[in-house]
């Protein structure tokens, strides 16, 4: 064995040895890795009252009621994940993206009550990009999810002639 | 081999190691490098003008989207410039190949700042869309490590008087921080994060309509061969550096 394929093994057995020790590490902490519960894990893991965390969903279509207190705007929407689904409430002012049917990650914490009282709301997007056009002939072809997703299932499958500029 | 063999070997090897001489990597390098130059600052640049004024604003991020063209290509270039300084340190750490060695010295700061762009852009495009700078999911926590990274090892190839022991303990922070990589590409899968999963994959067809696919393609293919071009310019300086001081050292010697 030349001097070169020791090298060539130390590193190999070294890559494998902390590719091992990584994967096993970051499957530990897979809990604290994620950015945001879903209201289904809310559910099967019942997080202690009063402790800060950040649910992640979907806004319910036709849930949000948006009013105003002591001159504050409030919104009250419902956070699904097409399972379950929990009670929002939130005071300030809603980012652009945020609308019925469109990603939601908010931090606040669980009522006794089981209302989230959230003190930040960021809307999530989704990887789908598409002139308006387009968007609107899909949702006219019918192509268009309600409900889950606001989002077209197959962009495949969008007609073409609209797109062109 | 040393500083001194890479500018003074005369013989023609086999394999990789034809091109640790410094005569012969030069003469290749001065004709490619018109090659990535041209076209890529060309495609680059239509590239942006089309993302920037002819493709449509999307259906819900509006003009915002057009950020992608600056963010999408410089996350793509930190990445693979990694992965290049990666196989770079590979080849340094077990070949002793001495090109490898300035390769990977040079790859670093262009990589930095592709990481350095894609973070800033990224932050510029997610308040306004998101309403927030920065949050700490998988995908962006993860990104920041590769800026970190590359920051640590331009720092540590730099920073030894025996040039040599800089090159082996980068290219072992180099291969060691390669973890990182997957853990980026597959942090929107693994774990659920604020950022979007990927547009662009090799196995399913791009969920970007094609009118503002195309300009994205061409800022992509325009980036990365201004990253060849800018490296490779890097790395020719590098060598015509090493052989003046041998030359310098060599006329010393004799005046001496």
């Amino acid at each position: 064995m030349t001097r070169k394929h020791r090298r060539l093994l130390i590193v190999l057995a070294c890559g494998a040895g902390l590719s091992t020790a990584t994967a096993l590490a970051l499957g530990a902490f897979r809990s604290t890795i994620v950015f945001f519960m879903t209201p289904a894990d809310i559910a099967e893991q019942h997080p202690p009252v009063g402790r800060t965390i950040r649910l992640g969903g979907m806004v319910e279509a036709g849930s949000l009621r948006r009013t105003t207190e002591d001159g504050q705007p409030v919104a009250t929407f419902k956070v699904t994940d097409g399972r379950d689904a929990i009670d929002v409430s939130y005071t300030g002012i809603l980012p652009d993206l945020f609308r019925e049917g469109q990603g939601v990650v908010a931090m606040g914490e669980l009522r006794p009550d089981h209302v989230f009282v959230a003190d930040e709301v960021l809307a999530k997007h989704d990887e789908k990009y598409m002139p308006k056009d387009v968007a609107e002939a899909l949702k006219k072809r019918g192509y268009w999810r309600h409900g889950q997703e606001s989002q077209p299932v197959d962009l495949s499958a969008a007609p073409t002639e609209t797109s062109a500029r | 081999m040393d500083a001194g063999t890479l500018a003074t070997t005369p013989r023609s090897g086999r394999g990789l190691h034809r091109f640790a001489n410094p005569g012969r990597f030069l003469r290749l390098a001065s004709r490619v490098q018109p090659f990535l130059t041209w076209p890529g600052l060309a495609l680059l640049l239509i590239g942006l003008y089309a993302g920037l004024f002819i493709a449509p604003p999307d259906y819900q991020q509006h003009d915002a989207m057009r950020i992608m063209y600056v963010h999408v290509p410089a996350a793509i270039l930190a990445e693979t410039g990694y992965w290049a300084l990666a196989a770079a340190s590979l080849v340094s750490l077990v070949w002793r190949h001495p090109l490898a060695d300035l390769a990977a010295k040079e790859i670093g700061p262009v990589g930095a700042g592709c990481a350095l762009l894609c973070l800033a852009s990224g932050s510029l495009w997610g308040k306004p869309m998101w309403g927030a700078w920065w949050v700490w999911d998988a995908r962006l926590t993860s990104v920041l490590v590769l800026f970190f990274l590359y920051i640590g090892h331009i720092l540590v190839i730099r920073a030894f008087d025996d040039p040599e022991r800089g090159y082996r303990a980068a290219a072992i922070l180099a291969l060691i921080g390669a973890i990182d990589l997957p853990i980026i590409k597959y942090s929107v899968v693994w774990w659920n994060t604020l950022h979007q999963p990927a547009s662009l994959t090799l196995t399913g067809s791009p969920t970007i309509a094609w009118p503002m696919l195309w300009p994205l393609l061409l800022c992509i293919v325009g980036a990365s061969l201004c990253f060849g071009a800018v490296v490779t310019a890097r790395l020719r300086a590098a060598v015509m550096e090493r052989r003046i001081a041998t030359l310098l050292r060599a006329q010393a010697e004799q005046a001496g």
